[in-house]
C-alpha cells in the first residue's frame, strides 16, 4: 500500500513543531530523528524497559507505544526539557549527580522524566513507595540503590524548598 | 522492532468508528491505549492494515453509576482514570486490589479497561474481575447493540465474542451485595509481570455469618480467565474458616488446567492457584468486618 | 603527591551531559544521506543454505540494495581468532569463526543471512519480508551431552565432532589426595549464566570519505584500537585511514568486546560501495541473536577433605557451551577453571574441560567471564562438605583460607592471560570476618533465625568467597596534555560504558598537576585521538589505564617543573605544583600558570635544546606483569515463602578487597550494578531454548531483569591490601559483585528451608519460584 502521510502540530518543551509523518512512525522515532531531540532513548520498543518514557500533557507514557500521528495536538516534556535553564538542574537531576544514580547514563532520561512526574503526585515517598514507582524503569548499571537514594534526596529538597 | 505499514483514521464519533469497523472487517482494528496492540504491531505480529483510533471518543469513556447501584465503565476508560476514582475503587474493591498488578504506571496511563478486555489474555487481572463480578459488557456495531456475560465474552485464548464488526464500548457491573468481602491476589515474576495465577474472589455472608455466595474466578491458569465460583459450592451454607477455606483451594486445584509457560510449570501454576485462592477467600472474608 | 582527589568520592564529570539527554550515543548520529541497514537472520538453528533470492527485496521502493555473502565476493571471510590457544599441554583446541553473511549453512537462529540497505529501518524491515531463503533443515544441537556422541550432526562439518576445546590442567597430585582423605564428595553441577541485555543494544554507523578516502566507523565496541586495526586491514585500507569512536556507550558488560560482529564488517563495505554512510541499530529482539551470550556448563566436581575439613584436593571435570563458533578462544572456561580455585589452599586439582559447538548464539564473556560457574562449584562442595563433616560452613572456609604470608601465591595452571596463575597480595580472613559482623552471622544463626523459624518463617543465610582476576595486560596508553589555557587533556585507548572513566582518570590526573578534576578533559574511545590499547574488560580499565595516566602524568609534572625551574632559576625542589600553577614553595606570589608553561613549552620561533620535545604533554604506557587479583565476600539473608517459593532479600552484604581505591563513589556503584546482574542470573534470568534451538523467551517481557524491587539495598565495605604489580596499587572490581551471588542464593535458600536435612540440594543455577517447586517435590499447602 503506499504510505499514509499525516500533518502534525506538537508542542514539546514549549516549542511548536509542525511534522509530516507516516502513520506507522513510531513517537519516539518522530522526537529523536525528526525533531532532533535525542535525549529520550530507546530500549526496546516493546513497552517493558522504560528507556523511552516522556510526559504526555504532564503524565508519563512510554513513547516507544504510541504512534507520531497521535501527538498530534498534544504536549510532550522530554528530557531536554526538564532543567529550568542551561545553567541549573532540576532537582532529580542534581540528587542523581550527588548520589552517583548514573553511570552509562542510557536509561536515565526515562527514569528522570518518570520519577519526576512520580514525586509531583507524591511527594513524600516512603522507600518502598520509591522503588515501586521505579520498577517500570530497567537499569543494568546501577543496582537501582543510587537512584532510590537520589530520588528520596531530591523529594526532601523540594519538600523543603517549596 | 517497527511496525508493518497501515493506514490510520481517527474516528470522529462512534458511529464513525463503526461504520469504518464494518467497512474493512477484519483488516482493520480498533487502536485504543495501543499498549497492548502496538507492542504486538513493533513485533508484527499485529499486522492490521487499517488502525481506527478511538481514543477521542468521550463518548465511551468515563464511570458512572453512585454507591449502591450499578456501576457503567466506558470501554476507552484509561487504568489510571479508574484509579483515581476513590468511589469506584470503594464500591469496586477487586478493581482496587487488581489495578496495581497491570505493567507499571506510564503503561496505565494510556491503556483502557476496554483494550484489555477485548485483548482477552488470560494471564490478565481484568478479564478474571470481570468474571468474578458477573459484569455484563455491551457492544456495539452498525448493526445494533447487545450485552454478554462475561462468560460469554471470554471464549478461547486471546479470542472474545465480539464480532468482526463489534466494538465493546461498555462495562457494566452490578452493586455489591450486603455482607461482601473480595480479594484479588496474583503471583508474577515481578511487579507488573503477567500473572503465573490470580484470582479474584467474592464471598457473600448470609445473616448467621455462613457463606450464602461465592464468587471465584482465576487468571493466568487456562486459555481464557476461568471461573471455579462451582468448585466453591463447598463452602455454601458453611462457616468460612482455614478448614473450608482449604477445602476450596484443594477443589480449585483439582479443577483448573494450566499449561505452564517459560516462567513456571503447570505443576507450580496449578499449586499456586490453591495457595491464593485460599489466601484470597481468608481475606476476602475479613474484609466482611462485621458491619451487616 | 598530595592526595586531594585521589580515593575521594568525587562526583562525576560526565553526569551533566548524560543526565540532561545532550550526551551523544550511537543511534543520535544523524548524517546527511544516512541509509539504514536490516539484516535478515536465520529463523532456523542449522540448515544447509540452498538458495537465497533478493530480487523481490531490490524491487521495494526505498530499498538502495541487498547483499549476501556471494555478493561480498573476496572480502568475505571468517573473523580472526581474538584470543588464541592458550599455552596448556596436551590442549585440543579447534577455532572456528562467525562469519559476515552465512554462506552455504547458517549455524545457530539468528545468523545473519543477507543484509537490507534502505532509506529507513522502517522500509528495509519490510523488505527482509521479500526475500525468500530455502533452508535444508539439519539436526540441532542444543544439550551439551548430546552434542558429543557421535551420531549427532557436527555443528562444523569439517571437524569429526563437535569438540571446539579439550583442556586438563593439573597441580599436584589428587590421586594422593582423595587416599588420605576423610571424605571424597562428589556432585554435578548445572550453571547458567545468562545475557548482558545493556538497556542499549549495539549499533554501527560506517561512513566513507571517498576523496579523502578516510573511514569513520562509529561503534558501541569495548574496544575501539582492535576493531580499527582488524577493519583496516581486512578492507585493505592503512590503519590511519580508518578512524573508530566509541561515543557514550549504554552498557557494555563484555559482549561489546566481542569482534568482529558481521555487522562491524558488512557496514564500511557497504558504506565504501555506495558511498552514503550506512546506520544500523540492533533492535532488541535481534539483540537475543545477535549480541553474543554467556550460557552454560556442566561440571562433575569432586572435592577431598581430611577430617577438619582442609581440602587435599579437587577434582573437575566439565562440559562448556561455546555456541556455534569460538572466536573468543578459551577465556571463559579458562575462567571458570581457575576461579574455582577461590581464595583457598587448593594442593591438588585435576581439572578438565570440552569446550563444546553447540547450534546456539556465539559464547564470549559476561561481566564474570565463567568465574561465576567456577565459585559456584567450589563454594557449593564446601558447603556440602560442612554439612557430611559436622563443621561449621563459615569455620571449614575459613580453615581454607590462603594465609596471608602466602603471597604471592602461586596457583600453577595456566590462566586467561597465559600466565600460570599467581596471586598478587591478599589478605582474606579479615574481609570474611567484616561480612560476618555487618550481616551479623552469628547474632542471625544463635537467636534470629530459631526465632523466626518459631513464627514459621523460612529464611536463611548464605555466604560466599571469592577470588577475581583483573587487572591483566597487555597494556594500555595515555596522553596527558597540558593546554594553554591550563586546561589538562587525556586521551586514551580503552573505551567507556558508565565505569567513569571521564572521573576516575581525572582525579589522579588531578593530584598530579594541581589542577581541580573538573578542568580535565578525558576522550576514551576515539582511535584518532589515542592510536594504541586493547580495550575496556576483565576489570583492566582501572588498573591499567588508570596507571599510563597516572605514568603520563607524573611525566609532565616533571616537565613543569623542569620549565618553571628553568624560568625561576631555581631548583625543582624548591617548587610546589597546586591549582594550576607552579609557585616557589613559601613564596606563593612568584608563580607561572600551567597554561603559561605549556605555551612556552611549544615557542613559535627561536632555538630548543636539542631534544627537547615541544608541549607540556607525555605519552605514557603500562603493562602489568600480570594480573592482579582482587577478592571478596558476599552474604545475605534471604526469606523464602514456603507455599509459592517466591523471595524476598532481607539483608545483602559485600565485602570487596580491590587494593587501592581512586573513587569509593564510583567503585560501590560497580558493586551495586554487579550484584544487581548476579541476582538476575541467580533468580530471573534464564534464557529457554527449545530443541530446535528457538529462544522461547526473547523480549524483555520474558527474559526476566531485575528491578528496583528485585534488587535489595546492600551494605557495602572494603579492605585495602595494595597490588604490588603496579604503582598506583590498585586491583579491579568491575566483575566482582556479579561472581558470587548464586552461590550465596543456593546456601541461603537451602538453609532457610532446612533442605540439607531433607536431602535436598540445590546445585544448579539459575534457580526460581517454580524450579524450586520441583526440585523439592512441592510446597506447603
Amino acid at each position: 500500500m503506499p504510505p499514509d502521510h499525516h500533518e502534525i502540530s506538537v508542542t514539546v518543551n514549549g516549542t511548536a513543531y509542525r511534522g509530516r509523518v507516516e502513520a506507522r512512525m513510531l513517537l519516539s522515532d518522530f522526537l529523536r530523528h525528526d525533531l532532533r531531540l535525542a535525549g529520550t532513548h530507546v530500549g526496546c520498543e516493546h513497552g517493558v524497559c522504560g528507556a523511552c518514557t516522556v510526559l504526555l500533557d504532564g503524565v508519563p507514557v512510554r513513547s516507544c507505544l504510541m504512534l507520531a500521528v497521535q501527538a498530534d495536538g498534544h504536549e510532550f516534556m522530554t528530557i531536554e526539557g526538564l532543567a529550568p535553564d542551561a545553567e541549573r538542574l532540576h532537582p532529580v537531576q542534581q540528587a542523581m549527580h550527588n548520589h552517583h544514580g548514573l553511570q552509562c547514563g542510557y536509561c536515565t532520561p526515562g527514569i528522570l522524566m518518570t520519577m519526576t512526574a512520580f514525586l509531583k503526585e507524591n511527594p513524600s515517598p516512603s522507600e518502598d513507595e520509591v522503588r515501586e514507582a521505579l520498577s517500570g524503569n530497567l537499569c543494568r548499571c546501577t543496582g537501582y540503590q543510587n537512584i532510590v537514594g537520589a530520588v528520596l534526596d531530591a523529594a526532601l529538597t523540594m519538600r523543603t524548598s517549596s | 522492532m517497527k511496525p508493518a505499514p497501515f493506514r490510520y483514521i481517527a474516528a470522529s464519533s462512534l458511529d464513525h468508528a463503526l461504520s469504518l469497523k464494518a467497512e474493512h472487517g477484519d483488516d482493520a482494528r480498533f487502536l485504543a491505549g495501543g499498549q497492548s496492540l502496538i507492542p504486538a504491531m513493533n513485533f508484527r505480529l499485529a499486522r492490521p492494515a487499517v488502525l481506527i483510533d478511538i481514543n477521542s471518543l468521550t463518548e465511551i469513556a468515563g464511570v458512572t453509576g453512585s454507591p449502591g447501584s450499578e456501576i457503567r465503565i466506558g470501554a476507552v476508560t484509561r487504568y489510571r482514570a479508574l484509579e483515581r476514582e476513590d468511589d469506584f475503587l470503594k464500591g469496586c474493591p477487586l478493581f482496587a486490589d487488581a489495578l496495581p498488578h497491570i505493567a507499571h504506571p506510564a503503561i496505565r496511563n494510556r491503556g483502557t479497561i476496554g483494550g484489555n478486555l477485548s485483548h482477552a489474555d488470560p494471564a490478565s487481572e481484568l478479564p478474571a474481575v470481570a468474571l468474578a463480578m458477573q459484569a455484563r459488557l455491551r457492544v456495539r456495531s452498525v448493526r445494533g447493540e447487545r450485552a454478554l456475560t462475561a462468560s460469554e465474552f471470554f471464549v478461547g485464548l486471546l479470542t472474545t465474542a465480539v464480532e468482526t464488526d463489534e466494538m465493546l464500548t461498555e462495562i457494566i457491573l452490578p452493586p455489591p451485595q450486603p455482607r461482601s468481602g473480595s480479594c484479588f491476589m496474583e503471583i508474577a515474576r515481578r511487579r507488573g509481570d503477567f500473572a503465573l495465577a490470580g484470582v479474584a474472589a467474592v464471598i457473600t455472608l448470609d445473616q448467621e455469618r455462613r457463606c450464602a455466595a461465592v464468587r471465584l474466578a482465576l487468571c493466568g491458569v487456562g486459555d481464557t480467565p476461568v471461573d471455579a465460583s462451582a468448585a466453591a459450592a463447598c463452602l455454601l451454607g458453611q462457616p468460612c474458616n482455614d478448614q473450608t477455606i482449604a477445602e476450596v483451594a484443594a477443589a480449585v486445584r483439582e479443577t483448573v488446567t494450566p499449561s505452564g509457560s517459560v516462567h513456571a510449570s503447570a505443576a507450580y501454576q496449578r499449586h499456586i492457584a490453591g495457595v491464593l485462592v485460599g489466601r484470597a477467600l481468608k481475606t476476602a472474608h475479613e474484609r466482611i468486618g462485621h458491619a451487616a | 603527591m598530595t592526595t586531594r582527589y585521589f580515593g575521594a568520592p568525587v562526583r562525576r564529570n560526565e553526569d551533566k551531559r548524560l543526565l540532561t539527554g545532550q550526551a551523544l550515543f550511537i543511534d543520535d548520529i544523524e548524517l546527511p544521506g544516512m541509509l539504514y541497514a536490516a539484516f535478515l537472520r536465520s529463523q532456523v538453528a542449522h540448515a544447509r543454505i540452498r538458495h537465497i533470492d533478493v530480487s523481490r527485496a531490490l524491487q521495494r521502493e526505498g530499498v538502495v540494495a541487498v547483499y549476501t555473502a556471494a555478493d561480498l565476493g573476496a572480502y568475505w571471510q571468517a573473523g580472526p581468532l581474538l584470543v588464541p590457544a592458550p599455552p596448556i599441554p596436551g590442549l585440543v583446541f579447534n577455532a572456528r569463526t562467525q562469519v559476515p553473511l552465512a554462506k552455504d549453512k547458517v549455524r545457530h537462529a539468528g545468523e545473519p543471512l543477507a543484509v537490507v540497505i534502505a532509506e529507513s529501518r522502517y522500509i528495509a524491515e519490510d523488505a527482509l519480508e521479500d526475500i525468500l531463503v530455502e533452508l535444508e533443515a539439519l539436526s540441532v544441537i542444543v544439550d551439551l551431552e548430546a552434542a558429543l556422541k557421535t551420531a549427532a550432526a557436527p555443528v562444523h562439518d569439517d571437524l569429526g565432532s563437535n569438540v571446539a576445546s579439550h583442556a586438563r590442567q593439573i597441580k599436584g597430585d589428587y590421586r594422593s589426595a582423595v587416599a588420605k582423605a576423610a571424605l571424597v564428595l562428589k556432585r554435578r553441577f548445572h550453571y547458567e549464566h545468562g545475557i548482558s541485555s545493556p538497556i542499549e543494544t549495539r549499533g554501527v554507523v560506517a561512513q566513507w570519505d571517498a576523496r579523502g578516502r578516510q573511514m569513520t566507523i562509529w561503534d558501541t565496541t569495548q574496544a575501539p584500537v582492535f576493531v580499527r586495526n582488524g577493519l583496516a586491514a581486512i578492507l585493505g585500507l592503512g590503519e590511519r585511514q580508518v578512524r573508530v569512536i566509541a561515543p557514550f556507550v549504554g552498557g557494555g558488560f563484555g559482549p561489546k568486546i566481542m569482534m568482529f560482529y558481521p555487522e562491524e564488517v558488512t557496514l564500511p563495505w557497504i558504506a565504501m560501495r555506495l558511498n552514503r554512510p550506512i546506520k544500523w541499530i540492533e533492535d532488541r529482539f535481534e539483540h537475543f541473536f545477535a549480541t553474543t551470550h554467556e550460557r552454560g556448563q556442566i561440571h562433575d566436581a569432586e572435592i577431598a577433605l581430611d577430617d577438619e575439613g582442609r581440602i587435599l584436593g579437587v577434582k573437575d571435570v566439565f562440559l562448556h557451551d561455546t555456541g556455534a563458533y569460538n572466536p573468543y578462544g578459551l577465556t571463559v572456561p579458562l575462567n571458570s577453571q581457575c576461579t574455582l580455585l577461590g581464595p583457598y589452599v587448593i594442593p591438588a586439582y585435576d581439572s578438565t574441560f570440552t569446550a563444546v559447538f553447540t547450534n546456539l548464539p556465539i559464547v564470549t564473556p559476561y561481566r564474570g567471564a565463567g568465574r561465576q560457574h567456577g565459585v559456584f562449584v567450589i563454594e557449593r562442595l564446601l558447603d556440602l562438605a560442612a554439612h557430611e563433616l559436622k563443621i561449621d560452613p563459615i569455620e571449614i572456609r575459613r580453615r581454607n583460607l590462603i594465609p596471608p604470608d602466602a603471597f604471592p601465591y602461586k596457583n600453577e595452571i595456566i590462566y586467561q592471560d597465559f600466565q600460570p596463575l599467581e596471586y598478587d597480595s591478599g589478605n582474606y580472613a579479615p574481609v570474611l570476618d567484616k561480612a560476618l559482623a555487618a550481616i551479623g552471622y552469628d547474632a542471625f544463626v544463635g537467636h534470629e533465625q530459631p526465632r523466626l523459624r518459631a513464627e514459621g518463617r523460612c529464611v536463611g543465610i548464605g555466604v560466599a568467597c571469592y577470588v577475581e582476576g583483573t587487572g591483566i595486560g597487555p597494556y594500555e596508553g595515555a596522553k596527558v596534555q597540558v593546554q594553554t589555557n591550563g586546561k589538562v587533556s587525556v586521551a586514551t585507548g580503552v573505551g567507556t560504558q558508565g565505569q567513569g572513566h571521564f572521573t576516575s582518570f581525572a582525579q589522579i590526573v588531578a593530584d598530579e598537576l594541581g589542577v581541580d578534576v573538573r578542568d580535565i578533559d578525558i576522550v576514551t574511545g576515539d582511535t584518532d585521538q589515542f592510536y594504541w590499547g586493547a580495550g575496556t574488560f576483565a576489570s583492566r580499565g582501572a588498573v591499567v589505564a588508570g596507571n599510563a595516566v597516572s605514568a603520563a602524568s607524573q611525566a609532565v609534572r616533571r616537565k613543569a617543573l623542569k620549565l618553571a625551574a628553568e624560568a625561576f632559576e631555581c631548583s625543582e625542589a624548591d617548587l610546589v605544583v597546586a591549582d594550576g600553577k607552579v609557585s616557589i614553595t613559601g613564596i606563593p606570589e612568584k608563580f607561572i600558570r600551567l597554561g603559561e608553561l605549556a605555551q612556552r613549552a611549544n615557542p613559535m620561533r627561536g632555538a630548543v635544546i636539542p631534544g627537547t620535545e615541544p608541549g607540556l604533554e607525555s605519552t605514557q604506557y603500562f603493562g602489568p606483569a600480570k594480573g592482579a587479583t582482587a577478592n571478596g565476600v558476599h552474604a545475605a539473608i534471604i526469606e523464602v515463602d514456603p507455599e509459592t517459593f517466591e523471595l524476598k532479600i532481607l539483608k545483602y552484604v559485600v565485602v570487596h578487597d580491590c587494593g587501592t581505591v581512586i573513587n569509593p563513589l564510583i567503585l560501590e556503584g560497580q558493586i551495586h550494578g554487579g550484584v544487581a546482574q548476579g541476582i538476575g542470573n541467580a533468580f530471573f534470568e534464564k534464557l529457554t531454548f527449545d530443541e530446535q534451538g528457538q529462544l522461547q523467551n526473547a523480549s524483555l517481557a520474558d527474559y526476566l531483569l531485575p528491578t528496583a524491587l528485585d534488587v535489595p539495598r546492600m551494605e557495602l565495605d572494603h579492605t585495602v591490601t595494595p597490588s604490588p604489580l603496579n604503582p598506583l596499587g590498585t586491583k579491579g572490581a568491575g566483575e566482582a559483585g556479579a561472581i558470587p551471588v548464586g552461590a550465596v542464593f543456593a546456601e541461603a535458600i537451602e538453609d532457610a528451608l532446612g533442605l540439607k536435612d531433607k536431602k535436598i540440594e540445590l546445585n544448579e543455577i539459575p534457580l526460581s519460584p517454580s524450579r524450586l517447586f520441583e526440585l523439592i517435590g512441592g510446597g506447603r499447602t
